[in-house]
């Protein structure tokens, strides 16, 4: 009798495990912001119990090479090795204010969570992110906002420097779309939230030359969310 | 497995008109058939203002089938730019598209609220929008983008909480002159557009008191994401 029952169990789980099967996963992203680019992003479906950042933690070293310098070749190496389905650069270089574009993922049994991650420029560790987001085994589309974070890895000190992308290097890498200020003293030499949180946002100020930052007020802020993700189960 | 997963309970409705095509992704875009209304429906919107110290123009809503007020990374048409500069909703709510519209008479002013109600014989593949200005910003705009209504039953509600978007038409100087609130009671349309001219996210605003030396705006102007909460019910 209950050899049957758990059969018939069985056989049920296998029909209603249709849906948890591999599915095509489509992966809008647009950048909301009016003067932030993204560097290359990273998509993947993976395993529910990995993370390539959580909230509150402190960032891995392949998170920091990400959010100060926009190498994400350590985050694709680790999701390689747990057999994820991801896409690495869809953009094929930086994603500008208001722009979109397309990454395509597989979802499964096992890799049934969702994760984005992309450097903000110009900021010294920030980025855009989503973390294992449960992938809807019902076909169909859904919309996401994606918050800014701080890696928690580098005070925010708002010089652009040329070169300083590595970790341990401190200063913003690149301004790409505006020219960067000059001259400036630096916001901070201080990282006093060493865990990843939701960026406090650039500071900036009104001095093409001189002032505490290297960035514009009126043009390298940003409010929350800063990405739109529009996911298509097939 | 793709038949199956459709064949689902609740997309039975759809299974009529589409199984057999194998175009799955347009049969989900189908919105579900409305039963035609044997009278009149009725749509009661309610406006609060969530921020400091921004009014917001007076509200706009429409009814439409077709279109949107605004896109992101798209340019804003001339009756987008005139809401978002000057806070005219009249021709964005003038556009061919538009079936059905109300405008409130007044702007709604910071933690206050308003009504506008519209009147319909069919809800059927209708869509709502709502547009208003923060008036206290060079092109700051907010609203929501072409809602489906079409399954809103009787006694139904939904709540939205909206978002804040620069229309890009003009740059965020916050100088004097340039801004039609009664923070500097400025200019308010002009044809010229900024260099940007794409419709984004509003950064914010930064004010003299936050690194703008030449703004006409200070701390309590800002504001963040929300702006309004909207709720949309069907009264009849």
């Amino acid at each position: 009798m209950n050899k049957t029952t758990s059969a018939l169990i069985a056989g049920l789980t296998l029909m209603a495990g249709g849906t948890a099967m591999a599915a095509d996963v489509e992966v809008k992203i647009t950048n909301l912001t009016q003067g932030i680019y993204f560097t290359p992003l990273l998509v993947a479906a993976h395993s529910s119990d990995a993370h390539l950042y959580q909230i509150g933690s402190k960032a891995s070293e392949s998170l920091q090479a990400m959010a100060e310098g926009g190498d994400i070749s350590g985050l694709a190496d680790v999701l390689s090795g747990i057999n994820a389905s991801a896409a690495a650069n869809p953009a094929e270089g930086l994603l500008a204010p208001t722009a979109s574009t397309m990454a395509m993922v597989e979802s499964s049994e096992t890799n049934s969570t969702l994760s984005i991650v992309a450097m903000m420029l110009p900021t010294n560790d920030g980025f855009v992110g989503l973390d294992a987001w449960p992938i809807p085994t019902e076909a169909g589309t859904y919309h996401i906002y994606l918050n800014a974070y701080d890696a928690g890895t580098e005070a925010n000190n708002e010089l652009v420097v040329d070169g300083s992308g590595a970790p341990g290097s401190l200063g913003i890498p690149a301004s790409p779309g505006m020219a960067p200020g000059t001259q400036g003293s630096g916001v901070t030499n201080e990282e006093t939230n060493m865990m990843v949180h939701i960026h406090r946002g650039n500071l900036g100020d009104d001095e093409a030359t001189g002032g505490k930052s290297d960035l514009h007020n009126t043009v390298h802020r940003w409010l929350n969310p800063v990405a739109k993700v529009t996911v298509t189960v097939k | 497995m793709k038949a199956l997963k459709l064949c689902a309970p609740v997309f039975a409705g759809l299974l009529l008109a589409g199984c057999g095509s194998d175009n799955n992704d347009v049969m989900l875009e189908t919105p579900m058939p409305t039963p035609p209304a044997a009278e009149e429906i009725m749509l009661k919107v309610t406006a609060v203002n969530l921020t400091n110290g921004q009014p917001l123009s007076p509200i706009g809503i429409a009814l439409h089938k077709e279109g949107q007020f605004w896109q992101i990374g798209e340019a804003a048409s001339a009756e987008l730019e005139t809401l978002a500069e000057g806070g005219d909703n009249s021709g964005l709510l003038g556009l061919d598209v538009v079936m059905m519209s109300s405008s409130a008479d007044t702007p709604l002013a910071p933690g206050a609220s308003q009504e506008l109600m519209l009147t319909t014989e069919s809800l059927e593949d209708y869509k709502l929008s709502l547009i208003t200005m923060m008036v206290n910003t060079n092109d700051g705009f907010t609203g929501l983008n072409a809602m489906d209504v079409s399954n809103l039953a009787e006694g139904d509600s939904i709540s939205m909480r909206t978002h804040a978007y620069d229309a890009g038409t003009e740059e965020n100087t916050e100088a004097q002159g340039t801004i039609p609130g009664p923070a500097d009671g400025g200019e308010g349309f002009n044809s010229a557009r900024e260099d940007m001219d794409k419709v984004a996210m509003h950064p914010g605003v930064v004010g003299n008191e936050d690194g703008l030396s030449s703004s006409v705006l200070d701390s309590t102007h800002k504001f963040d994401n929300p702006l309004m909460m909207v709720t949309i019910t069907r009264m009849k």
